[in-house]
């Protein structure tokens, strides 16, 4: 089944079901289903969490999920990684997940919709400032922002929308090209080709994820311990003196 | 050349000149970067993780420019306003 023709670009085009002036697109059909199955499968899950010896094989998964985004989260903000984990994670397993399921036939992943992307990018630009805020108060935030002098705010603000932009536009870029590659692909060589790019696809997918994720941590990161080296200036390393 | 045809001329011809061009800078750059960590993993493997996670986010920064000529010629080909601008005026 090919819910989405070749002119179209984006799956926003594609309407499931219309009453009146409310369209049921089939990006928002398969966002709600991506968050059922992220949702179900999060409540069924944790109804049986045992610490015993014996933990059902889904608890294991969840666990080996959590511990991996707790450890990546440390490793770039190199702080308990508790504030950030609901963020960062419901990210990356919302765009994994959708990018993910690009195997069942008659799927198009609503990563693949410039609206999806958007909204993901604009959660990123407001949780940056509130994670700042919330760390350092108001004033101590703005005070960023005339760092080294004044002169340099209009290239702060820029810099933050086009990063917000460069995030929407790169994972919408990448999973509506990989659409089209196998779409283009399917329409010259239809037996072996596709398969291969099919294959490519989700691990650009996986890592498209990944990078979001990263991304959106990274700039949270740097919100929030810009300042503490000027509150705290880091002391000097030492030598410790290991001679070997 | 009536209006119809040029404007299917040019978008045509600037869409595989905005992919190919596009495609130029960031493929050396991607190269460049590459090379220079494998180098790094070779001289310090215990840095390995670091340096791995470091490149794949460079490499998406570097690559996110390619993406933007892709976008602007796809939607030159599937998407373009002038088209349907011309369409609607031509009837």
């Amino acid at each position: 089944m090919e819910l989405l023709r070749l002119n179209q670009i984006s799956p926003d085009q594609v309407i499931l079901w219309q009453y009146g002036f409310i369209k049921i697109t089939a990006t928002l059909a398969y966002t709600w289903m991506i968050m059922a199955i992220l949702i179900l499968t999060a409540v069924l899950v944790t109804r049986g969490l045992t610490s015993g010896e014996q933990i059902s094989r889904w608890q294991n998964l969840l666990e080996v999920v959590v511990s991996t985004i707790r450890s990546q989260i440390y490793e770039i903000s190199q702080e308990d990684p508790g504030h950030y984990l609901a963020f960062i994670g419901t990210l990356f397993l919302f765009i994994g997940l959708s990018n993910l399921l690009l195997i069942v036939p008659g799927y198009v992943a609503p990563t693949a919709s410039l609206t999806t992307t958007a909204a993901l990018a604009i959660c990123v630009f407001i949780a940056v400032p509130s994670y700042g805020i919330s760390r350092h108060g108001i004033l101590h935030y703005l005070k960023e922002y005339f760092q080294p002098t004044f002169i340099f705010f209009p290239f702060h603000v820029m810099g933050e929308l086009t990063r917000t932009l460069a995030l929407a536009i790169r994972l919408f870029g990448n999973m509506m090209s990989h659409d089209k590659v196998i779409a283009i692909l399917l329409a010259v060589t239809p037996l072996f080709f596709p398969i291969i790019m099919h294959a490519l696809g989700l691990l650009i997918g996986m890592v498209q994820a990944y990078i979001f994720a990263i991304l959106a941590m990274v700039y949270i990161a740097s919100a929030t311990q810009a300042h503490e080296e000027k509150i705290h200036p880091p002391k000097p390393e030492t030598p410790t003196g290991q001679n070997p | 050349m009536d209006t119809i045809a040029f404007v299917a001329f040019a978008s045509i011809i600037s869409a595989g000149l905005t992919m190919g061009l596009g495609a130029l800078g960031p493929a050396i750059g991607e190269g460049m970067a590459v090379k220079q960590a494998v180098a790094a993993i070779a001289q310090q493997p215990d840095e390995k993780n670091t340096i791995t996670r470091t490149l794949f986010v460079s490499l998406a920064m570097i690559e996110s420019i390619a993406i933007y000529c892709f976008v602007i010629s796809m939607i030159l080909i599937f998407a373009n306003p002038f088209w349907d601008h011309v369409i609607s005026k031509g009837g």
